[in-house]
């Protein structure tokens, strides 16, 4: 390939507003791709040689995080579809089939954002239990007003939406793998990645739906 | 520095309205807020020791760093911070402010690189002077606009490369650094998180660095709060100094451009 044939078509590429070039069907498209395949270059190059190995599995991506960040999160209408329905396939129900469990351990699940930090700065202890990290982006309890706003509020959510065994499966469903419903949503897929278990998960739909749980008494 | 002191007042007070209630370490914190309001901007004392680290001579080379061009010519450093990163023609790479203070520690004093950096960010009783000169170069841009147009072809590609870092998702909570910092108004807990993808967000980001951390009584450059980005979202640990962190700059800084700088900043 030619240098700079490549910098001045980038140099151009640059010029364009970031959305002309998804819209472009052939030619584009075709140097969007080496950009990409050069910065994906960079990207994994950049990282400390002493990461070990199991660390940097981490940056690989499953179909759904390379088709999200190619559209950068919107992706087209069929496109969705077909994300959120293999994401579906993914859930995988506890042994005993009970989807809700006890509303107090999931508080503790949903306010703790401990775990998974790794590095050689300020990682988490080895074995750090992992949390949900709930109210990084959502409200729930009231009485907890350190809460983040990039979900939408909980609070009442099983007031509101009842405790039916559709929302009870819905609530599993969502943390379980929120792509499901949400193509590239924000919300991390806890139960695909293994980050919370199955039954973890039920006790935070507890938390979610029991009336006895803050979320929805107070 | 009166002006600013009132603004540390100010930000202080709103910090403590909004986290004494809910954070565990809020009697840390009250602690470290009373420190500071008293001694002003901690910043000022490593913007003093960077300026007398910058001019003293050192190294096996026994040079200072006055001779260091920053991008504007040998020791002009006033407005340099606000244009970086940049393409150098000597070294034939982008390099941001702290790739390039580690070139000129190489290759005016005589340094090894890896003795420069060892020390590349502060620990408790361990100093760093690369924090400290980088707060004195930064405070020379103070009142200026950031101005990183990224019309070379190599800034060009870079400032791709970042953005395209910026939405890649990985990791086991599926992050990036859009769904962070990718919309308006957002915060995460009591966090706010400014859109870095527009000018006044990436204006009010990138115009505060390098900052006086409160929460973690230290000074961080911008390659620190990059890397502990990316400790947040989960992703292994990033080379000090590495292209994609500088891509990022260039991303973000490119978008920042036309916001004054107020360095050095100071943050929770
Ligand atoms: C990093 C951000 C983030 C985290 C962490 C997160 N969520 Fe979400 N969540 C979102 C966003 C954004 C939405 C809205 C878009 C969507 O539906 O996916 C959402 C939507 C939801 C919904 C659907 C709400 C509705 O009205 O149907 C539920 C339920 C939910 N989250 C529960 C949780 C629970 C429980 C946890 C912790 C185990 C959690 N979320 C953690 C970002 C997050
Ligand atoms: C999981 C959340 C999360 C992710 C992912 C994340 N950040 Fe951050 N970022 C934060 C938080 C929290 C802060 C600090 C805000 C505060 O302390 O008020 C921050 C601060 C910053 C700042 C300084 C903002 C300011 O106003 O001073 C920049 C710049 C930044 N992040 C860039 C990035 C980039 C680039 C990436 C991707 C490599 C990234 N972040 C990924 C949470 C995140």
């Amino acid at each position: 390939m030619h240098k700079t044939l490549i910098a001045a078509t980038l140099a151009l590429l640059a010029s364009l507003p970031a959305h002309a070039q998804e819209r472009t069907p052939s030619g584009a498209a075709s140097v969007k791709n080496d950009v990409s395949k050069q910065a994906e270059q960079i990207f994994r190059s950049s990282f400390r040689g002493d990461n070990p190995k199991f660390w940097m599995d981490r940056l690989e991506q499953d179909d759904a995080m390379r088709l999200c960040s190619q559209y950068r999160d919107n992706p087209p209408a069929k496109l969705r579809q077909k994300i959120e329905l293999a994401q579906k396939a993914t859930i995988r129900y506890p042994v005993d089939g009970k989807l809700i469990g006890d509303w107090k351990e999931g508080e503790k699940l949903a306010s703790s954002g401990r775990g998974g930090h790794i590095g050689f700065i300020q990682p988490d202890a080895p074995m750090t239990p992992r949390g949900g990290n709930c109210y990084a982006c959502h409200q729930l309890a009231k009485k907890e007003v350190a809460y983040g706003t990039i979900g939408p509020t909980l609070h009442h959510f099983g007031k509101l939406r009842g405790a039916s065994d559709d929302i009870i499966k819905y609530a599993y469903d969502k943390i379980y793998n929120s792509n499901a419903f949400t193509a590239c949503t924000n919300m991390p897929r806890f139960g695909l990645h293994n980050w919370l278990t199955p039954e973890q998960i039920t006790h935070i739909v507890a938390f979610l739906v029991d009336p006895e749980s803050p979320v929805n008494k107070d | 520095m009166r002006a600013r002191l009132q603004a540390v007042l100010a930000t202080a007070a709103l910090v403590l309205a909004g986290s004494a209630l809910a954070q565990d370490s809020t009697m840390d914190e009250i602690a470290k807020y009373r420190e500071m309001l008293a001694d002003g901007n901690p910043a000022e004392l490593f913007e003093l020791k960077g300026e007398a680290l910058w001019k003293k001579a050192r190294g096996p080379k026994n040079a200072s760093l006055e001779q260091c061009d920053m991008g504007l010519g040998p020791g002009k450093l006033d407005g340099a911070y606000a244009q970086l990163p940049r393409y150098f023609p000597d070294t034939r790479k982008v390099m941001d402010v702290e790739s390039r203070l580690v070139h000129c520690m190489v290759s005016l004093q005589g340094f090894k690189e890896e003795d420069v950096t060892r020390q590349w960010f502060s620990r408790p009783g361990k100093e760093s002077d690369i924090e400290a000169l980088v707060t004195y170069i930064g405070a020379k841009s103070n009142g200026m606009k950031i101005d990183v147009p990224a019309r070379h072809p190599e800034e060009a590609r870079m400032a791709k490369v970042g953005e395209y870092i910026f939405y890649r998702r990985s990791g086991p909570q599926d992050f990036s650094c859009s769904i962070c910092h990718g919309q308006n108004d957002k915060r995460i807990r009591l966090q706010d998180l400014g859109n870095l993808t527009t000018q006044a967000g990436a204006g009010v980001a990138m115009s505060t660095w390098p900052s006086y951390r409160v929460s973690q009584g230290a000074m961080w450059t911008m390659q620190r709060r990059l890397i502990d980005c990316m400790r947040q979202a989960r992703w292994p640990e990033p080379k000090y100094l590495s292209d994609s962190v500088i891509a990022l700059q260039v991303y973000l800084q490119k978008n920042a451009s036309g916001t004054v700088m107020q360095t050095p900043g100071i943050k929770r």
